[in-house]
């Protein structure tokens, strides 16, 4: 079975964000945001036709500083926050901003990229994340999975910050915050909102360690020090099963957690041979774990003993009587088996996000540091393997 | 015949001899002929008394049998003078007279020789004829004698009969006496505690009493005897019971009874009940000894009581019986063995008991002593009674002592290579808080590999005493086949083996990375160590092994390939773990100084930062550290001014403005940068590469990491112009220094020069610093 030739796309500046646009179901997109300290900065749009495997582009200006970090609201198509960095008298300090598209960039509007990009349009200021009481940098801002769109934890320095957004997002309450503690400079670097829970958790990394907070109290749940050998660079949950959590960093692995039991992990993975950036759970079939790392690679592996289809896909009711047919022939198959799938190698550079399309749950991209975009599926043996 | 061995005869001339080896047969016959002849008389002249050859019808011969005295006188006359002639005369005449006076001399002798002869004959005859007469007077009476014999007989026959039927009757009076006495003699013979005696009595009656107690007289006798039988046997019985006095006299107890007739069931039953109790007593002496808190005589001492208490006394009871309750056939047998094998199983509980008290010990020859002694004294029992199983059943507790043995030693192997690790820790440590200078870490390797390889002969010679040819249980085939090749090579040697790479490798995956907790020595010397093993002591040891163990067992074993592949899996991995280690620690350094800075409004470039100097300070540490242990590697081709070389990709010539907003995904970035890091990834560095065993290899990924880790940090800052002319000082004083530590120099040069442009791309206002600068900056310091 012949795959699909991975899709290319180059970008003129470096980048680092990359994020699908959560809300929109039906069309492949993505957002990406680009570092360049000398132009201004510009957020891609990127729609990928999936039948035709043509790629359409909007380009939006983003002209406060380069983007470290992207986020797509869950709820609106139009809103996106980020953070960026903006030089001032020689300091650099790192914010955060919910933004609007403007209305004509949505797709299809635009058939001609190359003359668009020099009438591009800027994006439109929703709010600042930011209080009166400065926090520091900012390191990423992650928005509540399921809600309507109006809850948003950014993590600056040691603060793990709640907000509300009100007014259809133009103004930002500051709700709740709680702040680490402890000797020496501590950091977030990353976080993520659980989906499990009535969405009350987050898990948040700073140096090797990961932690959990309840958003109501806003207090500290669980620990995992020294989650990782050195810094923790990503964590996601698992959408399926609400304890698992895998994570990943300098040390070249992948860690799957049952938050349960922090002492030890479920699973570990040791598969790139630099920092691991990026790890993503796959929104419908958990066993598919998609990682990013600086050794320039993609690697898809199966994790389906830990999944929430250990045993292959658990069939709808109304194929109850196809399915008993076939259980004893899946049975004679070989057990599904932990590890691999594919190691893409189509980056030249540092690999520093991955994510998955929020409409095709068997597509998705990567972007690395010299600004190449590269749209990727999983194995079309697997998928089958897996619906079937 | 004197003449023909003296010589030639007088008138023979050696000239008439025809002499030669054709002649000798012929003549050597005639030679046996005259001999012949000389002794029957035959003719003087025709023995072969001549000289040989000399012609026998020569008829001038004197004492030929031709002789002519015609001729003779012719030749003498013809041929001598006459003075010749005169003096063959005279001596003629001499010599007649001579033979004349012989032969009177001769015939006198044998005349007087016939007269006596005759003599004697005649008076022979006179005395046969005086015997003939006497031997007839013998003849008649003879006669006489023979007449008067049978007539005494005759009288006498009659007498004879009767004294015949006399000594019957005495006898039979004898023997009823006896009988009638046997009541009382009994009696006394009990009284007096003869029972043997007693015994013997009653046997001797039994039958006639049996036959004729239809006879009342008889029938009171045997009444009697039956009660005093019956008294008889009951203190048999008593004096039995009361046993104590020892396994002999109980079986001569035994025997009377049975001579008495007693059921041989019970008999049975009760003999080995006794024998029970009294091996029971020897057990519970035995447990005593094993106490809860024991005085621990030694384990040769104990399996000494044992052997000579229970062991002895089982012998003796088992001889016993089968002498005694040998009529009782295969059941008694049976009998026999389940008793044997019943206490046999205490006595080996026991018996376990004890060794397991020894597991501990350290002391093998004295175990194997004592098993040897142990299974040795089974051997007679074992012999004596197959059925029951008890040599099987030591052997079993031998084997099971000795695996437990193999068990032990492996463990106390285990133990060893960690108490080696410690000192190699302790070591390590040392130097550093004394300050002074420790042994070198290839001294500590040899102490190590050293230490193991006598501790592991130490357990091959300890474990060797099993298999001593004067041990009993040596050639048994557990210890011929499976104790060698599965328990000493496969349980001991391999599993240590394999236990070692294990514990070596746990160093590799110890949760506590950043504790840090192996030094990185220890790791280098552990690969060291395990490549060693690889190399050459794993076939040393296992072929140490095969040839102490001859292994005849043909049970699949461990190839040595197999063992060498798992030392250099591990030794891979340690030295892997320890370039992660080792370049951790350098990224850590090179990770703070780029994150702590503030790159912005940082000041003009003098010096290279001191944490360079660090960097550079420690990478040639380690390089001293594993050229200890590590042989030099290949390298590339060096160029011969490598250092001289300058920054290819951010040379001054960068042209501001390239970055051009253009929104052509064409052509957007450096072209120059662009093929430098296509040709940097045609390449594909695998930072965290496994490494290959040499200097270079282990400094390479060191240095890739490092490099690696500088890259990235510098990408996550955001530098001014002289953050950026620091990054290229910084840089170009590493290129300075680094390359001669890597296989591949031009590596350090892709990942240096990336890490400027990295940094160039990072600035917002990128001015570079002259090279000329740069290098001033870096040869000052």
């Amino acid at each position: 079975m012949e795959d699909d030739a991975p899709v290319i796309y180059g970008l003129e500046f470096q980048a680092r964000a990359l994020t699908p646009q959560t809300a929109e179901t039906d069309a492949i997109r993505f957002l990406v945001g680009t570092q360049s300290l000398k132009y201004d900065n510009q957020i891609h749009i990127i729609d990928f036709d999936d039948e035709n495997n043509i790629i359409n582009k909007n380009v939006l200006l983003h002209q406060v500083g380069e983007i470290w970090h992207i986020s797509a609201s869950p709820a609106d198509k139009g809103v996106l926050a980020t953070c960026y960095n903006k030089i001032a008298d020689s300091r650099v300090l790192t914010c955060a901003a919910v933004w609007r598209m403007p209305e004509e960039s949505e797709p299809g509007s635009h058939e001609s990229p190359d003359e668009s990009s020099s009438t591009a349009h800027a994006l439109e200021l929703l709010c600042d994340l930011d209080s009166v009481a400065a926090h520091g940098s900012v390191a990423c801002v992650v928005w509540e999975p399921t809600g309507d769109g109006t809850r948003v934890i950014s993590l600056a320095d040691n603060h793990l910050l709640l907000w509300d957004l009100q007014a259809s997002s133009s103004r930002a309450l500051l709700a709740s915050s709680a702040s680490l503690e402890g000797k020496g400079q501590l950091r977030f670097t990353s976080g993520r909102w659980s989906p499990h829970h009535n969405c009350t958790q987050v898990a948040t990394a700073n140096d090797t360690a990961v932690r959990g907070w309840d958003t109501r109290s806003m207090r500290q749940i669980y620990c995992m020090e020294n989650a990782h050998g050195q810094l923790v660079r990503d964590l996601d949950f698992n959408p399926n099963k609400q304890y698992y959590l895998a994570t990943c960093g300098d040390d070249c692995k992948v860690k799957f957690w049952d938050t349960r039991n922090v002492a030890e992990p479920v699973r570990t993975l040791e598969e790139h041979s630099h920092w691991v950036w990026n790890v993503r759970y796959n929104h419908s079939h958990d066993q598919l774990v998609l990682t990013g790392s600086s050794d320039s690679r993609v690697i898809l592996s199966n994790m389906v003993s830990i999944s929430s289809e250990p045993f292959g896909h658990l069939v709808d009711d109304d194929d109850l009587s196809d399915q008993e047919e076939r259980r004893p022939e899946d049975k004679s198959q070989e057990p599904p088996q932990d590890g691999v799938i594919a190691t893409y190698e189509e980056h030249e550079d540092s690999v520093y996000a991955v994510d998955w399309s929020s409409a095709d749950p068997w597509l998705f991209a990567s972007l690395s540091y010299d600004g190449r975009l590269v749209i990727n599926r999983v194995p079309r043996a697997l998928k089958y393997h897996i619906l079937l | 015949m004197a003449a023909a061995a003296a010589g030639p005869g007088p008138g023979s001339g050696p000239g008439d001899s025809p002499e030669g080896p054709e002649a000798e047969a012929p003549e050597r016959r005639r030679k046996a002929h005259g001999m012949l002849k000389l002794y029957y008389g035959l003719s003087e002249g025709e023995a072969a008394g001549r000289p040989p050859g000399s012609d026998p019808l020569d008829p001038t011969d004197l004492n030929g049998a031709h002789f002519d005295p015609e001729v003779y006188l012719d030749k003498l006359r013809r041929e001598c003078p006459l003075a010749q002639l005169m003096d063959s005369e005279t001596d003629m005449v001499r010599q007649i007279r001579a033979l004349d006076s012989d032969m009177q001399t001769l015939v006198y002798e044998n005349y007087n020789k016939f007269i006596s002869a005759t003599d004697t004959i005649r008076k022979m005859k006179n005395d046969f004829r005086k015997m003939e007469d006497e031997m007839d007077r013998l003849a008649t009476n003879m006669a006489v004698i023979t007449d008067f014999s049978a007539r005494i007989s005759a009288t006498l026959q009659d007498r004879h009969e009767r004294i015949t039927k006399l000594a019957g009757v005495h006898a039979l009076l004898r023997k009823l006496q006896f009988l009638f006495e046997l009541p009382s003699r009994l009696t006394k013979c009990v009284e007096m505690g003869a029972y043997g005696q007693a015994v013997r009595y009653q046997g001797r009656a039994r039958a006639v009493l049996q036959q004729y107690q239809h006879l009342p007289s008889f029938r009171a006798i045997q009444d009697d005897c039956q009660v005093i039988t019956a008294r008889l046997a009951q203190q048999l019985r008593q004096r039995f019971r009361e046993g104590g006095s020892g396994a002999p006299e109980q079986a001569e107890c035994v025997e009377l009874l049975l001579a008495l007739g007693e059921p041989a069931e019970e008999l049975c039953e009760e003999f080995l009940a006794h024998a029970r109790g009294r091996l029971e007593e020897e057990l519970r002496s035995l447990e005593a000894e094993l106490g809860p808190s024991p005085p621990a005589p030694d384990v040769l001492e104990f399996t000494d009581r044992g052997g000579s208490g229970f062991v002895g006394g089982l012998c003796q009871v088992a001889t016993a019986y089968q002498e005694l309750f040998a009529a009782q056939g295969p059941a008694g047998a049976e009998k026999l063995a389940a008793f044997a094998q019943e206490l046999g199983g205490c006595y080996f509980a026991l018996v376990e008991r004890r060794l397991a008290q020894e597991q501990g010990g350290s002391d093998n020859s004295l175990l194997v002593r004592a098993l040897d002694r142990f299974h040795r004294r089974l051997r007679a029992p074992g012999a004596l009674l197959a059925a029951a199983g008890l040599a099987d059943a030591a052997t079993e507790i031998v084997e099971r002592v000795a695996r437990e043995r193999l068990g032990h030693h492996l463990q106390g192997l285990r133990a060893a290579f960690l108490g080696c690790l410690t000192d190699v820790r302790q070591a390590l440590a040392a130097p550093r808080l004394a300050g002074k200078e420790g042994p070198g870490l290839a001294e500590l390797l040899a102490n190590v590999a050293s230490s193991i390889l006598s501790h592991i002969k130490a357990s091959l010679a300890a474990v060797h005493l099993f298999t001593a040819k004067e041990v009993s249980f040596s050639n048994k085939p557990y210890f011929r086949g499976e104790f060698c090749s599965q328990g000493v090579r496969e349980g001991l040697i391999v599993g240590f083996i394999r236990s070692m790479c294990q514990t070596a490798q746990s160093f590799c995956d110890s949760p506590g990375e950043k504790g840090g907790a192996t030094p990185p020595a220890l790791l280098l010397l552990l690969s060291r160590l395990c490549l060693d093993y690889e190399t050459a002591t794993i076939s040393y040891i296992l072929t140490l092994t095969d040839e102490q163990f001859l292994v005849q067992d043909q049970s699949p074993v461990t190839p040595v390939s197999t063992l060498c592949a798992e030392a250099r899996e591990t030794a891979r991995r340690l030295l892997t773990h320890y370039v992660k280690v080792q370049g951790l620690v350098i990224s850590q350094m090179l990770r703070k100084s780029v994150e702590t800075r503030d790159w912005l409004s940082t000041l003009e470039p003098r010096n290279v930062r001191a944490v360079m100097k660090r960097v550079v300070e420690d990478t040639t540490a380690i390089d001293v550290q594993v050229g200890l242990l590590y042989e030099e590697g290949v390298r590339k081709a060096q160029s011969s001014d490598s250092s001289k070389r300058t920054f290819s990709v951010y040379s001054s010539s960068r042209q501001q403005g390239r970055y051009a907003p253009s929104y052509t995904p064409s052509a957007p970035m450096d072209t120059n940068l662009l093929s430098n890091i296509q040709k940097l990834f045609s390449e594909r560095i695998d930072v965290f590469s496994p490494v290959e065993f040499n200097k270079v290899s282990v400094l390479t990924g060191i240095i890739k990491i490092s490099l690696k880790t500088l890259l990235e940090c510098v990408r996550l800052r955001t530098f001014g112009r002289f953050g950026l002319q620091q990054v290229q000082v910084d840089c170009h004083f590493l290129q300075l220094y680094l390359w001669r530590f890597v296989a591949d120099e031009e590596l350090v040069h892709l990942l240096l020069d990336e890490v400027v442009a990295s940094a160039a791309l990072r600035c917002p206002d990128p001015v570079p610093m002259e090279p000329s600068v740069v290098e001033v900056i870096c040869e000052r310091g």
